[in-house]
């Protein structure tokens, strides 16, 4: 059995330091924090000014816009992820660790999430004001979201930690992470629309949670597999 | 009283209204002057740093 | 030396600038309240309620000052941005920052104000009509130069690459009311007739005048205040802001 050194840190408490870290960082630039809100803000606002203003079009298409928009902001918001660390060296510290990478990348992504994601689900109302969504559909909306939000983040995180090293990587990121939002897209939104239209839609949620669940402990893993994979 | 209070049956909205506009000239009043008295206390600080590197430079 | 012209060039001295807004600043915020205070007690329990709208068209002594403050202060923000953008004056440079946040703050007053207005009165809480769209547009015009000019490290630049935005704005916000007013002939039909107003009632006048007068006065002192501490922020290695921040107390 291996004996640990007597000045190594246990894993809960280097977890705790790495999320004590990383949120004073994103405190302390909150500034940047609130920009994937404005993001979705305007990008919801477009859709408006593109298609006019009729009511009736506009709660139609609520749902689905509202799941992009909250989609693109934080895909955006992703390529952040390890840059600060990659370029000031503190993740190949983390790297070399001690403590199992997938355990340090699971914490960077729920800071990710908190700083990206919950800001834009506080909005969600706003957001749905200015589209004309049928208010009952809000908590649909809003579980569909809170569901599909960390999935999204989760998932995206395998492929940030892949092209981690590559400078502008701003759109490839985009074109890989996509294809693979696709299923949480059509099962986040889906489940809002067919709400929308009286049917059933707690099996899409149901699945969206087992995903989720999934993505938890798996997603860290790959990530972590990725990155070693990208920084040798 | 609690009838001018009420606002006929728009209580929540007027009140909401004039009880933003009041956070807000509050808030426009506030939030300046903790940034002064931060940027102050920074400035208090880094001449605290210098006399103290200059007084070791001296000793040195 | 033309006395007002002299008193223009003894403003572009910070430490002069300084002392001028501590001793002014007070007062214009202090002045500022009682004409706040008198025009809500008015517009909320003198003034008679509207025969159309009840009680709920007393938001109007909100909604309308704050309204015109934000267009205001984005022409006053041009304003100084131009002038710092041509002459390179430094205290410019920082009004037209300072005006960023109250400007954006007052917006967003009037938006939630509007929509608080709207909901009881018109059944909805926003509608993409030209006012209420090009008021939305006006607001990330505002955060959009107080991000840009958080965004970057030396202040001077950031000063005045976010008060050229500005003033790019400022162009802006006309072509989108029209833009919008043009979109929605298109849409006969589709938009709330918003301010189907009735030529106001003389009694409503005075709390208007008074909470407009109040909301200048306010805004001013504010400026005042917010442009001083970031110019104490520019000039941090200078005596005369070392000497201040001695007699501070922490």
């Amino acid at each position: 059995m291996v004996r640990h050194a007597d000045a190594s840190i246990s894993t809960a408490s280097a977890c705790l330091a790495l999320l004590r870290r990383d949120l004073l960082l994103v405190w302390r630039r909150r500034g940047d924090a609130a920009q994937p809100l404005m993001f979705a803000l305007l990008v919801v606002s477009l859709f408006p000014l593109a298609l006019g203003p009729e009511p009736e079009l506009l709660a139609k298409i609520a749902p689905g816009v509202i799941w992009v928009a909250v989609l693109l902001s934080g895909l955006l918001s992703l390529d952040s992820l390890f840059r600060s660390d990659l370029d000031d060296g503190s993740l190949e510290q983390l790297m070399l660790a001690p403590q199992p990478l997938a355990l340090l990348v699971a914490c960077k992504v729920l800071v990710h999430w908190l700083a990206s994601a919950v800001p834009v689900l506080l909005i969600v109302p706003l957001l749905a004001a200015f589209l004309n969504l049928d208010g009952r559909l809000l908590p649909v909306l809003w579980e569909s979201l809170l569901l599909g939000t960390p999935l999204l983040s989760l998932v995206g995180t395998v492929v940030v930690a892949l092209t981690v090293g590559m400078r502008r990587s701003g759109m490839l990121l985009a074109l890989l992470a996509l294809p693979l939002y696709v299923p949480v897209l059509i099962f986040g939104a889906g489940a809002v629309m067919a709400a929308a239209q009286g049917l059933p839609f707690a099996g899409a949620l149901w699945l969206l949670g087992a995903a989720l669940v999934l993505a938890v402990v798996l997603a860290p893993l790959a990530a972590a597999t990725a990155l070693r994979i990208a920084m040798p | 009283m609690i009838e001018a209070l009420s606002m006929g049956k728009y209580g929540f909205y007027v009140w909401t209204s004039y009880g933003a506009f009041v956070a807000f000239l509050l808030w426009d009043w506030l939030a300046p002057r903790w940034q002064r008295r931060r940027l102050l206390r920074d400035i208090q600080q880094r001449e605290r740093r210098e006399a103290a590197r200059q007084k070791k430079q001296k000793n040195a | 030396m033309n006395p007002v012209i002299r008193w223009f060039h003894q403003m572009g001295s910070p430490p002069i600038f300084h002392r001028f807004a501590d001793r002014w600043s007070r007062w214009l915020l202090l002045a500022a309240l009682p004409f706040l205070a008198w025009g809500a007690w008015s517009g909320l329990f003198e003034v008679p309620a509207d025969y159309q709208q009840g009680d709920s068209y007393r938001i109007l002594f909100i909604h309308v000052p704050s309204a015109w403050m934000s267009l205001f202060i984005y022409g006053l923000m041009a304003v100084y941005a131009f002038i710092a953008l041509v002459w390179r004056i430094k205290i410019c440079e920082q009004l037209a920052m300072a005006c960023a946040p109250i400007g954006a703050g007052f917006t967003a007053i009037t938006l939630l104000t509007g929509s608080l207005w709207g909901r009881p009165m018109w059944g909805t809480w926003w509608t993409w009509d030209p006012r209420l769209t090009s008021e939305l547009v006006l607001l990330f015009l505002f955060l959009g130069v107080i991000g840009l000019n958080a965004a970057i490290e030396d202040r001077r630049a950031a000063a005045r690459a976010a008060g050229f935005l500005a003033l790019i704005g400022v162009v802006n916000v006309p072509i989108v009311h029209f833009s919008v007013e043009w979109w929605n002939t298109l849409h006969q039909g589709a938009t709330i007739k918003l301010m189907g107003q009735s030529s106001i009632d003389s009694r409503m006048v005075l709390p208007l005048v008074l909470v407009a007068i109040g909301t200048k006065l306010w805004f001013l002192g504010s400026l005042l205040v917010r442009t001083q501490t970031a110019m104490l922020e520019m000039e941090s290695g200078k005596d005369w802001v070392k000497q201040i921040a001695r007699g501070a107390h922490a």
